[in-house]
């Protein structure tokens, strides 16, 4: 309104002014207000381009008072020019690097910011509320078509075009958008908004160039195909995560220690016993981790239980006990978040297979084989596994080849079941028989070591055993493998847990032990205390302390536990690699190099290069990895040990992969979803979780060594803390919260949540397939049809049959039939749950659903409004989706 | 190498995929100048890029360089070499990928028919199966995808189906 007003006030005080004014002001301005139609004009192109019909008729509609518009903008742009000139050369280095696709990330608040700025201002500046939005509108637009355009399927060109003039049309309006006060705080921030998105785009960079080992992997890739690389990519995972604990535990526990913490020899958990100082050197004693390695920060016996350790007062015991949980909170985290994201990724799980064929045309080869030779095998693979669905396509009638192959399926599974539970038994036997030899002295090195032995050889043999009895099972090999794998994980789930057990046995004898000793302990200290008083014959005087090395120790059952892991990765470690040496290298290197004088042709005859064994690596990687979860609470230096077996194994078995091995006979792609292998790991996870928290939270800790030393149990740090750090309102707090009247309700809570979200989530994937059934009805019908042939539907045929008069009936007009099939097709598409982001499928699959599948008319054309297509110009010939006459 | 800024925003590349310019050149040094700010005419025959090692063994490197070349007859330019490997990459969206895979497929008009299958099918499996078997597998795959019932894929059947696929990476 006041605008109105002031509008003939302005016009005419600028020229009332300007009379005075000298000539060349007025020519300045003359040629400014001449210049500017022009320079709109300039624009206009662009806008008109962009601009919708709505726009355009809005434009005729306010054409009158666009033109006093005009001249008013032509005065503000004058303005906006002079402030505007140092942005706008400024702004061209960054808006060629910073546009990017982060920018929908940052949109959201420019609106709002604008929309404040240009309520405030209003009566000082006189751009029209319709222009404004519009232009806003144009700007919003154009920045989305800048962050999309990647998506585009344009030609590179034809996207640099574009580009350039959203680029430039954002930059030259974008700082119409603020106004008066508020402008420089929008300078200011549309300025930092590219600044962002630029460090964004660098970090993005940054990072790229920080993944290890990806040319490696593309490498093998190209070499062995995806399966193979799944591995090494899984391997890569794997080292991260460690990396992280690694950090954990090195940063809070390890390296505090070792600065702040009481040197080497200065108490007793500290020094090695007077009775082992003379071997505590010895290499094989050393191998063994006694002597000095027990004594060190490599285990959980060396930690001292002072409350706070330095000037920092950093607390030890409980920053110790923090990170033996946190290791596991950080792995399920991490691992349950992968297989999420997986999850999404993988897109509707394959197992339906409606699409057997078509999904072997267009999907089976791997566009990542590099390799002729690899490349000669996907092709034969390719074949068979057509011809096989050929056959079986052809053989699906009849069904006695089925029954074979359930019988073979069945005896494979007992065969493998029987040699599972023999070795079960194997492990069982030797077990007891190593608990007789612990008591007796007189061993051979067989005896010593028989369990290891017979455990290593399980391993050996019995995963190839697996793999020819799954020959009769015939599945395809991805299937095949995870059955591998599964049998696998079973029986070395089995040696674990002997393992497990026999180290439980141990435990609990050293604890028994440990009360004697601590009597001991306690009395050789007193008798000491005597002694010295009575030979010295003065009572006042303190005695000097006993000597570290001296004190009677306890058995410190903890360290041994960590000694049985470390040993057993160690040992792991030097069999793998072994294994690679010999069984691979030493293989591929006979079979090259005595080919040349040998009676058959070894390379392609008996023993021949090996292949890469997916299964049993990724097995051990997951096992070893159970073994560093379990171990690390005892073990601090365990992390970092299998930090370093990950890294030197990565080059290893990279280098062993390209010189030894051949590519699988039948390759096959790795899936992008390998949630099998996270599920393992998850497994692992949650079997080596459980002893842990089962010691931490019964076993009572040993009396002079670890951290906990000298509590109950060795949760009772965190007690401690809250009873001695917090303010006392936070103790009662935490027994409230540790009120079993709380926890259970808590829980119930949890399950009846969980039981929800899957009750919802079951609901969601009935529906899902009940539409699959509809569609696939509607299909079938519609075939039908166009074949003009009987329904495939033996109901209706028989109904059909009952109904003999029903053929004399005229077909119903096919006309009244298809508005109401297309109408309500926008509505089910926002209410269907689940399947968000695919627009264009949805529409078809509701469409066909929600068709009548009894309605006679031919229904030829498909659905017909799509959504938004690839985009305009992709090629010639748009008329794709508008579908043919029918025939 | 002055357009590079502006490809980030076009492609999936990184700063450091961008040498893919570096690559283009190696196939031919003597055509390829090093400088791009003239934009200069220059095309690569297909010969040249059939042979790299990313393509030299993929059954599908005609169709492939031909779609991604402006001329449909595989010479490409820089843009249109950015531009395959920009769809190749691993960042690229299925979307995008399932509409260039289509186009991979298809021969002349817009839809994948019997013919355009039964020849993908022979370049899949080196001429190894027979007639009848060829005959067969195409009308299957007709038969599973085709969700319109018009005899032949369009862009939308064909996106239907491979998005669910496993295998399409």
């Amino acid at each position: 309104m006041r605008r109105k007003t002031k509008l003939p006030g302005g016009v005419e005080e600028q020229t009332g002014r300007s009379w005075p004014r000298n000539v060349v002001a007025m020519m300045m301005r003359m040629k400014a207000r001449m210049s500017l139609p022009r320079g709109r004009e300039e624009e206009q192109p662009i806008r008109r381009k962009e601009a919708k019909p709505r726009t355009v008729m809005r434009r005729t509609v306010m054409w009158g008072k666009e033109r006093r518009e005009r001249r008013e903008e032509g005065r503000k742009e004058r303005r906006r020019k002079k402030k505007r000139r140092p942005r706008v050369r400024r702004t061209p280095l960054n808006s060629l690097t910073v546009v990017y696709a982060g920018f929908d990330s940052v949109c959201p608040f420019l609106p709002s910011s604008s929309d404040s700025n240009s309520n405030s201002s209003e009566e000082e500046e006189s751009m029209s509320e319709g222009e404004m939005a519009r232009l806003m509108e144009e700007v919003e637009e154009k920045k989305k078509l800048i962050a999309n355009i990647r998506n585009k399927p344009w030609r590179m060109q034809r996207r640099l075009k574009l580009l350039k003039e959203a680029q430039e049309f954002v930059d030259k309006f974008e700082g119409a958008l603020g106004k008066g006060k508020g402008r420089k705080w929008y300078a200011y921030k549309v300025m930092m908004t590219k600044k962002w998105i630029k460090f964004q785009r660098d970090f993005e960079n940054f990072r790229t160039a920080c993944i290890p080992w990806e040319r490696k992997i593309k490498e093998v890739e190209s070499h062995f195909g995806s399966s193979v690389a799944s591995y090494f990519i899984f391997l890569r995972w794997m080292y991260g995560m460690n990396l992280v604990l690694f950090g954990f535990t090195f940063g809070l526990v390890v390296i505090p220690e070792v600065l702040m913490g009481l040197p080497y020899g200065s108490i007793p958990r500290k020094t090695v016993p007077r009775a082992e100082q003379d071997t505590a050197q010895d290499y094989s004693v050393l191998m063994d981790f006694n002597g000095y390695c027990k004594y060190s920060v490599l285990f959980y016996g060396y930690y001292n239980d002072q409350r706070t350790v330095g000037v920092l007062k950093f607390r030890l015991p409980l920053s110790y006990l923090m990170v033996g949980i946190g290791t596991f909170g950080y792995s399920l985290m991490l691992v349950i978040r992968t297989m999420a994201k997986n999850a999404d990724v993988g897109g509707g799980d394959g197992e339906d297979s409606d699409f057997t064929f078509a999904w072997k045309m267009f999907t089976s080869w791997d566009y990542l084989i590099g390799n002729a030779e690899t490349a000669d095998n996907k092709y034969a693979s390719i074949t068979t596994s057509f011809k096989e669905s050929i056959v079986d396509e052809q053989e699906n009638q009849k069904d006695e080849n089925i029954h074979l192959r359930r019988f073979l399926r069945v005896l494979a599974n007992f065969l493998i079941t029987c040699s599972l539970g023999g070795s079960g038994y194997l492990i069982y036997f030797v077990v007891k028989r190593s608990q007789e030899f612990a008591t007796r002295d007189d061993l051979s090195w067989y005896e010593k070591n028989e369990m290891e032995i017979v455990m290593s050889l399980l391993g050996l043999v019995c995963p190839p055993l697996f793999e020819t009895i799954a020959e009769l099972e015939d599945y395809h090999p991805r299937i095949a493998l995870k059955w591998q794998l599964g049998r696998i994980f079973a029986l070395f789930l089995g040696n674990l847990y002997t393992f497990l057990f026999a180290l439980f046995d141990e435990v609990n004898t050293k604890l028994e032990e440990e009360q004697s000793i601590k009597n001991a302990s306690i009395w050789a200290m007193k008798e000491y205390y005597a002694n010295y008083s009575r030979l010295m014959n003065d009572s006042e005087a303190t005695p000097p302390p006993m000597d570290p090395a001296d004190v009677i120790r306890g058995p410190c059952w903890e360290t041994a536990v960590g000694i049985e892991f470390v040993k057993l990765t160690v040992s792991d470690i030097q069999v793998s690699y072994l294994t690679i040496l010999i069984g691979d290298f030493a293989r591929a290197v006979i079979v090259r190099f005595l080919n040349y004088c040998w009676c058959w042709d070894l390379e392609a005859g008996f023993p021949s290069y090996g292949e890469f064994d997916i299964s049993g690596n990724v097995l051990g990687l997951v096992f070893n990895q159970g073994m560093i979860w379990m171990g690390a609470f005892y073990a601090p230096g365990l992390v970092g040990i299998n930090v370093l077996r990950l890294l030197s194994s990565m080059y290893y078995q990279c280098w062993a992969v390209m010189a030894t091995n051949v590519p699988h006979e039948r390759v096959f792609k790795a899936s992008k979803s390998n949630n099998f292998y996270m599920g393992l790991l998850l497994l692992v996870l949650f079997l080596s979780l459980l002893p842990v928290v089962y010691t931490i939270m019964t076993l009572p800790p040993s009396f002079d060594c670890g951290p906990f030393s000298g509590k109950d149990k060795m949760f009772d740090i965190i007690m401690e803390t809250i009873d001695l750090d917090l303010p006392a309102f936070m103790g009662t707090l935490f027994s409230y919260a540790a009120n079993p009247g709380l926890i259970i309700p808590a829980v119930l809570l949890m399950v009846l949540a969980i039981y929800y979200l899957n009750s919802v989530s079951e609901a969601y994937q009935n529906s899902n397939m009940e539409l699959k059934k509809k569609m696939k009805m509607a299909r079938d019908e519609e075939k039908n049809r166009r074949n003009n042939a009987d329904t495939t539907n033996q109901v209706m045929k028989d109904l059909e049959d009952l109904l003999p008069n029903r053929s004399l009936i005229p077909p119903a007009p096919p006309e009244p039939e298809k508005p109401p099939e297309q109408e309500p097709k926008p509505k089910p598409t926002k209410t269907k749950p689940g399947t968000a982001g695919k627009g264009v499928n949805l529409q078809k699959d509701v469409a066909l659903a929600s068709s009548n599948p009894n309605a006679r008319g031919p229904v030829s054309r498909p659905p017909g409004p799509r959504g938004p297509g690839p985009g305009p110009g992709a090629g010639p010939g748009r008329g794709r989706g508008r579908g043919p006459p029918p025939r | 190498m002055q357009t590079a800024h502006i490809e980030f925003d076009c492609t999936y590349f990184t700063r450091k995929e961008i040498l893919l310019f570096y690559r283009y050149r190696d196939l031919a040094p003597q055509l390829v100048p090093l400088d791009y700010t003239n934009h200069p005419d220059v095309k690569l025959p297909y010969e040249l890029i059939g042979s790299m090692p990313e393509l030299k063994d993929n059954p599908f490197r005609q169709r492939i360089a031909e779609v991604f070349s402006e001329d449909g007859e595989g010479n490409m330019t820089l843009d249109d070499f950015l531009d395959m490997f920009s769809v190749l990459s691993e960042m690229a969206p299925r979307d995008l990928k399932a509409y260039y895979a289509f186009k991979i497929y298809f021969n002349n008009d817009d839809f994948i028919c019997k013919s355009d299958l039964e020849k993908t099918l022979n370049k899949l499996t080196r001429n190894e199966l027979t007639e009848d078997e060829v005959r067969m597998v195409c009308e299957k795959v007709i038969d599973e995808a085709d969700l319109d019932n018009d005899g032949r894929l369009s862009l939308e059947d064909f996106q239907h189906m491979i998005v669910r696929a496993p295998d399409f990476l």
